[in-house]
């Protein structure tokens, strides 16, 4: 199997929705979601070719959104590890504080586009959520957020944003009251309500269109970096992109415009969270939401319980775009532990001024890990995907403070 | 055969009924109950949905999924689902069996050999909640060759087209969903709007068997038994869990419920 040149990496699929020879993605849904499923699809289609709606979401990236994110070197890092250069996009200066932003944007365009009045979604972290309460509040929609109790918990903090943003959070209290659990309660409620209601699925998983629109959505990442890095270089330097995974939607789109590149030119570097890391494990295919996908599953088949500190990475499955990525190798997944995680996050905290959430924190210590054996001609580029004070209780608790 | 999926429609056409269906999961509230729950219904309907319990499950309501986590609770495995089917069918009372499940769990086991241990233990039916067409041409061939009945199931949402396509390759008994929604709920339509639905469909494939399922209560179940077959699944289940609740015995509750609802069909 090999990646197409010269076409989007979501566009790489059969008419089926299914990537690399059949082995990934799909449309696993039951017949009552196939229609509206159909009709977004055939939306989505029309939507990313119209020059008035590109133009709407442009306009919306820029003036809600706050446009381009910073991109910077970080040289106190770079300093003291002694090894790479060490720089940060650091989409977590996005208004709505993570990468999620852009995706729950569009999702809201695209509701409205569609004439439907109500939005449903899901989070873990709570990022997503928080985005998409905020963004159908501006245009007016109503918006459901479904999320497990005990991320609900963990993550207070856009809690609070998503039900003062209007929105109804529906606490999900079955299996392990975690992201994988508030996916399948939003996507039952999708198919008990797919006439009336859009579905903003939270990362890149789910039937062929729901990744396809997040990809499509936070590629708007690799655009800025693109045109940064030349700015800065000149060109496209030697470059690795480390980015966190946990459904995978920021990574796709920090990669996006990259993914043609040779790997030794960009190579692409994807952290999960150790007890939810079905890529770096080389975990089965299953079918999870909808997808085929690289997933963690017992050996009956039922989708394993996974652990991790931080909400948003806490998920069995994977996209099925990075299990396209992983296949053609032309990504490297690897992991890093909470206390890993934890440690980058004491680092990077005390040597810059960034305060990265929990899932960036496993990116930041990937560079840690790799940045000293590099050459100062390398380029390391990170993804901060997201802002540390949702994790601040958690901070605290783990490492005994939480910086200024 | 004597005991097929057709005949049973036949059966119930000559009686003037619709065929009473029951869905519950198996292994619910654990494996001996729930096989004796079958048992003990068995005299009153004509066939007998279990359910494949999955922890992922994106299109049931509540009452169903406290039946599959109670049957996973207590270890459901398909090797005991397997061995259960077998069982049930040495019953002499045994009707024909039609399994329902999410495609991972097939998937994981591996489609071929999934279908061969079907055949081998006597399931006469297959429902794939999540492999609607045309994703599931591939399968439904290998049910075909195996004399598996793959239903293939219609939702309100089904355009006409796809509809008609839908029922060209079906086999013959074909699901409609009744409304929008997981399985479960309270009717959200009329039974009159239903009925329409229903002979749009037959309009189509008079000759298919085409059976209603969700939402069914013994409230609904004789405004519809003009239909050729009638699926109870959540009223069941649901039965199931106020039976524990109130610490009686579901076989017997469970029992009386089927029994009532066989009554409001004929």
């Amino acid at each position: 199997m090999k990646l197409k040149k010269g076409v989007n990496i979501i566009d790489q699929h059969d008419k089926f929705g299914f990537y690399c020879n059949g082995k990934f993605g799909g449309n696993f849904v039951a017949e009552t979601a196939r229609k509206p499923i159909e009709d977004l699809s055939k939306l989505f289609e029309k939507l990313r070719k119209s020059k008035k709606f590109l133009k709407k979401r442009d306009f919306y990236f820029k003036h809600y959104l706050g446009g381009e994110t910073p991109f910077f070197k970080l040289n106190n890092l770079t300093k003291y590890l002694g090894g790479a250069q060490i720089w940060c996009k650091d989409v977590s200066a996005i208004n709505g504080d993570a990468h999620k932003a852009y995706h729950a944007t569009v999702n809201a365009l695209i509701c409205k586009e569609s004439g439907k009045k109500f939005i449903a979604g899901d989070t873990g972290a709570g990022m997503f959520g928080k985005n998409l309460a905020l963004a159908a509040k501006e245009m007016k929609l109503s918006a459901k957020i479904f999320m497990g109790t005990k991320d609900i918990s963990r993550q207070a903090p856009n809690v609070k944003f998503m039900r003062e943003a209007g929105a109804e959070v529906v606490p999900v209290d079955s299996g392990s009251k975690t992201l994988v659990d508030a996916v399948s309660e939003c996507m039952r409620h999708y198919v008990s309500n797919c006439d009336t209601t859009h579905l903003a699925v939270g990362s890149a998983i789910g039937a062929n269109i729901f990744l396809k629109i997040c990809a499509w959505s936070t590629s708007q990442i690799s655009r800025e970096l693109k045109r940064q890095l030349i700015r800065e270089f000149g060109e496209i330097p030697k470059l690795k992109l480390i980015n966190v995974i946990g459904g995978g939607s920021s990574a796709l789109g920090f990669w996006n415009e990259f993914i043609d590149y040779d790997k030794k030119h960009v190579e692409l570097i994807g952290v999960e969270a150790k007890y939810a890391a079905p890529l770096a494990t080389n975990a089965k295919v299953a079918i999870l939401h909808g997808a085929a996908q690289y997933c963690l599953v017992d050996k009956e088949g039922q989708i394993a319980e996974t652990h991790s500190l931080s909400a948003g990475l806490d998920y069995p499955g994977s996209s099925p775009l990075h299990g396209l990525l992983k296949d053609t190798k032309r990504a490297r997944y690897t992991l890093a532990s909470d206390k890993e995680a934890l440690n980058a996050f004491k680092l990077v905290s005390k040597l810059e001024n960034l305060r990265p959430s929990l899932e960036p924190a496993h990116a930041w210590s990937e560079c840690i890990r790799i940045a000293p054996k590099l050459n100062k001609t390398d380029v390391i580029v990170v993804n901060n995907c997201g802002k540390g004070y949702k994790d601040k209780k958690i901070y605290i608790e783990n490492i005994g403070y939480y910086p200024k | 055969m004597k005991n097929s999926i057709d005949n049973i429609f036949k059966e119930a056409k000559n009686q003037n009924r619709p065929a009473l269906i029951s869905y519950t999961v198996c292994g619910d509230n654990n494996k001996e109950n729930s096989l004796n729950i079958l048992n003990s219904i068995s005299e009153n309907i004509d066939i007998a949905e279990w359910g494949i319990a999955h922890n992922c499950p994106t299109a049931d309501g509540k009452e169903i999924q406290n039946s599959s986590y109670r049957a996973l609770t207590n270890g459901i495995k398909l090797k005991n689902i397997f061995q259960m089917v077998k069982k049930y069918k040495k019953n002499k009372f045994s009707k024909p069996i039609i399994l329902m499940g999410y495609y991972q769990m097939i998937f994981n086991y591996g489609e071929v050999k999934f279908i061969k241990k079907c055949k081998e233990v006597g399931v006469d039916g297959l429902i794939v909640v999540d492999l609607s067409y045309p994703d599931n041409k591939n399968f439904a061939r290998l049910c075909k060759k195996n004399s598996i009945c793959f239903v293939q199931l219609i939702a309100p949402t089904t355009s006409k087209q796809r509809m008609k396509e839908i029922l060209k390759v079906s086999d013959s008994m074909v699901y409609m969903i009744s409304m929008i929604s997981t399985t479960g709920s309270a009717l959200k339509v009329t039974t009159r709007k239903i009925m329409e639905n229903y002979k749009i469909v037959k309009k189509i494939s008079p000759y298919k068997n085409v059976v209603i399922g969700f939402g069914i209560t013994e409230k609904t179940i004789g405004k519809l038994k003009s239909a050729d077959g009638l699926v109870v699944g959540s009223a069941i289940c649901k039965e199931i869990t106020r039976s524990l609740n109130n610490r009686q015995n579901p076989v017997t509750n469970v029992s009386r419920l089927v029994k009532n609802l066989k009554k409001k069909t004929i």
